[in-house]
């Protein structure tokens, strides 16, 4: 027996499917976009682009080291172009 | 007569399709098969191949093909009478949009859900790509060309409807930011954006907005005209999330209040059918039905513009190839429904003949505002509604279907002369704000330079929408036949919509290049012409394809 709030929130997962569906592409390419802007100023100081922030930003580059061999190919580059940050 | 019987028939005869002819096609023609791996789950990557269930991907595939189309086009070919928009609608629903729209799903599918255009370079041959991209590009041309003018006209008949039609693009995007930003969940927030839209129409014929006559030596219509290019243009270069996305959704909504409301307003209200079966009295000047009918109405009977749809989205989420007949076949079902409304309110909702015939006075009068004014009689005589009230919500309805397909139009305009950019080497060109430009100024050209400095006459282009749009749909067509002719299975259910496409095309086609040379209207008369160059090609690259398919032998697949 399914409950009212179940069929509620069965309703609702449908709405959301609905409202997201045609434009899901669209939008995790703009995401992806903003990430790449991203990956570039916590990177920028390794490929000699100064950054004031430097300080900062070296604390995340541990926790983006997983996307950081996707973002290098995906911006045309084959191998890593850090001389000492090999990831591939 | 009663237009309750015609609202009856036609869609009694369209779920007959629906659960006869589609099941027939479904299972002997595409044999689509419930275990075959859809590219939805081959591919699936979370973000363009997503296995959908079939009502929400129904629910937005008949509401990307389902716009202003099937309305305009419809509530124009009523000067002929009725009966042949009705038989049109109704059989072209039936026997070509349903198999069409079915069809391109299910070859896209079974072709690692490659878009129409990528099939027809692969199926039919590099040319017929070159030949696609042209088509498409004029398709969009007219459609916002035409669009433009449409919207204009209806702002100055009705203008208690302005405050609602440029409202909802602040309803939309303040829904865009709350969603996007997840400040209120989904329900509350399409509750409180319907509930907005709705204040705003009723609100709206309180404050009537009229432009002054001359705004700088341009009509009201024409700043109409520019303003609403103006805004297509940005909308069309903001994130899709902040605008298109909100009010995509809001007009989905909007489709179906607008769709319930008609129909249950002709069962109650059961308004008579003042417009002639077949109107043997046609104001002078309008064309013959045959052939001109069947390139008036397109949305509604076929359109090419479904292949699109079908073959650029909803095939990455279809979850399984059996799907194909609900969502495409019932998805047609849809938009045929939305043009039988069209028809019944453009044909009974006018108190007597010579009030339907002082709306329909010349071809091309009549479109939207016989669909607004007829159907706002329709909705105040079944529902009570305030006439004024149904008026404006009719229009905002038109006017938000129409303007979306705008934004949209122009965004794959752009990516087009990008594309062009690209391949000719030309860098500006490549750049989204120049490559919009170039889009916006060549739609305007189209639509003043068909309708003179006022932009009136705009409406004269919409048979060669038709037509281009037709020429896409036979390409389509010419696809699905291929393939069934090197699976060695019956072609005959697509290759006789195709050939009647074609024959139907090229003859108006020649009609209207007759009319347009009679009239000395040069302007008109090198788009026709530019029209049937590819309408030939299209032509040639069906024969030479079909004779090479039927020489080989069937394909093992």
């Amino acid at each position: 027996m399914t409950t009212p709030t179940q069929w509620l929130k069965r309703i609702s997962d449908l709405g959301a499917q609905y409202y997201n569906a045609p434009y899901r592409a669209a939008i995790a390419r703009a995401k992806r976009d903003e990430e790449d802007l991203f990956m570039l100023l916590v990177f920028s100081e390794m490929m000699g682009v100064p950054n004031p922030a430097a300080w900062s930003t070296l604390e995340l580059q541990p926790l983006l080291m997983e996307r950081f061999h996707d973002w290098h190919t995906r911006m045309g580059m084959e191998r890593s172009p850090l001389d000492h940050f090999r990831c591939c | 007569m009663s237009a309750i019987i015609l609202l009856l028939l036609g869609l009694g005869g369209m779920a007959a399709g629906y659960f006869v002819y589609s099941r027939f096609i479904a299972s002997r023609i595409y044999k689509l098969d419930p275990n075959f791996r859809t590219p939805a789950h081959e591919y699936e990557d979370g973000v363009d191949f997503v296995p959908t269930n079939r009502y929400v991907l129904w629910g937005h595939h008949f509401t990307s093909v389902a716009g202003a189309a099937p309305i305009v086009g419809p509530a124009i070919a009523v000067i002929w009478g009725w009966l042949p928009a009705f038989l049109w609608v109704v059989f072209g629903t039936i026997f070509f949009a349903g198999v069409h729209d079915s069809g391109a799903l299910w070859a896209s599918v079974r072709n690692r859900a490659k878009s129409v255009g990528a099939l027809t370079g692969e199926v039919v041959g590099g040319r017929a790509r070159t030949v696609f991209m042209i088509v498409i590009f004029l398709v969009l041309l007219m459609v916002n060309a035409v669009f433009g003018v449409v919207i204009a006209k209806l702002l100055i008949n009705n203008p208690g409807a302005v405050v609602p039609v440029w409202g909802a693009i602040a309803v939309a995007l303040v829904i865009g930011q709350l969603i996007y930003r997840r400040i209120i969940g989904l329900g509350l927030v399409s509750i409180l954006g319907v509930a907005a839209l709705y204040s705003l129409i009723y609100v709206g014929p309180m404050v009537p907005v009229t432009l002054p006559d001359q705004v700088m030596g341009l009509s009201a219509n024409a700043s109409w005209i520019l303003m609403l290019f103006a805004y297509a243009a940005v909308a069309s270069l903001l994130p899709v999330w902040m605008l298109l996305q909100p009010r995509d959704y809001i007009n989905g909504l909007q489709l179906f209040v607008g769709l319930i409301l008609l129909y249950g307003a002709v069962l109650l209200g059961n308004p008579q059918v003042v417009a002639p079966m077949i109107n043997s009295d046609v104001p002078a000047g309008t064309p013959s039905l045959l052939p001109l009918l069947f390139v008036t109405i397109a949305c509604g009977a076929i359109s090419g513009f479904h292949g699109l749809v079908a073959s650029g989205t909803s095939s990455k989420q279809l979850d399984k190839e059996t799907d194909a007949r609900f969502v495409g076949y019932f998805g047609a079902v849809g938009e045929g429904a939305l043009a039988l409304a069209a028809i019944i309110a453009a044909t009974a909702g006018f108190a007597s003949l010579a009030d339907w015939q002082a709306v329909y006075t010349a071809f091309g009068q009549g479109s939207l505002t016989a669909f607004v004014d007829g159907g706002a009689n329709i909705l105040a005589n079944g529902m009570g509604m305030d006439v004024g009230v149904a008026a404006t919500l009719l229009t905002v309805m038109a006017a938000l279907f129409a303007g979306t397909t705008m934004d949209t139009g122009l965004r794959l305009q752009r990516y087009i002369f990008q594309e062009w950019g690209e391949i000719y080497q030309q860098k500006w060109m490549t750049r989204p704000l120049p490559a919009t430009l170039l889009a916006v100024l060549s739609c305007l050209l189209l639509a003043f330079g068909a309708g003179g400095a006022d932009g009136s006459g705009g409406l004269l282009i919409w048979p060669l929408f038709g037509t281009t749009n037709q020429l896409l749909a036979g390409l389509t067509l010419l696809v699905i036949t291929i393939m069934l002719v090197k699976r060695g299975r019956p072609a005959i259910y697509t290759l006789a919509p195709l050939v009647f496409l074609l024959v139907m095309t090229l003859f108006a086609l020649l009609i209207q290049l007759k009319s347009f040379y009679e009239k000395q209207d040069w302007f008109l008369l090198g788009l026709d012409l530019v029209v049937l160059v590819a309408a030939l090609l299209v032509t040639l690259e069906c024969t030479a394809a079909l004779k090479r398919a039927f020489k080989a032998p069937p394909e093992p697949l």
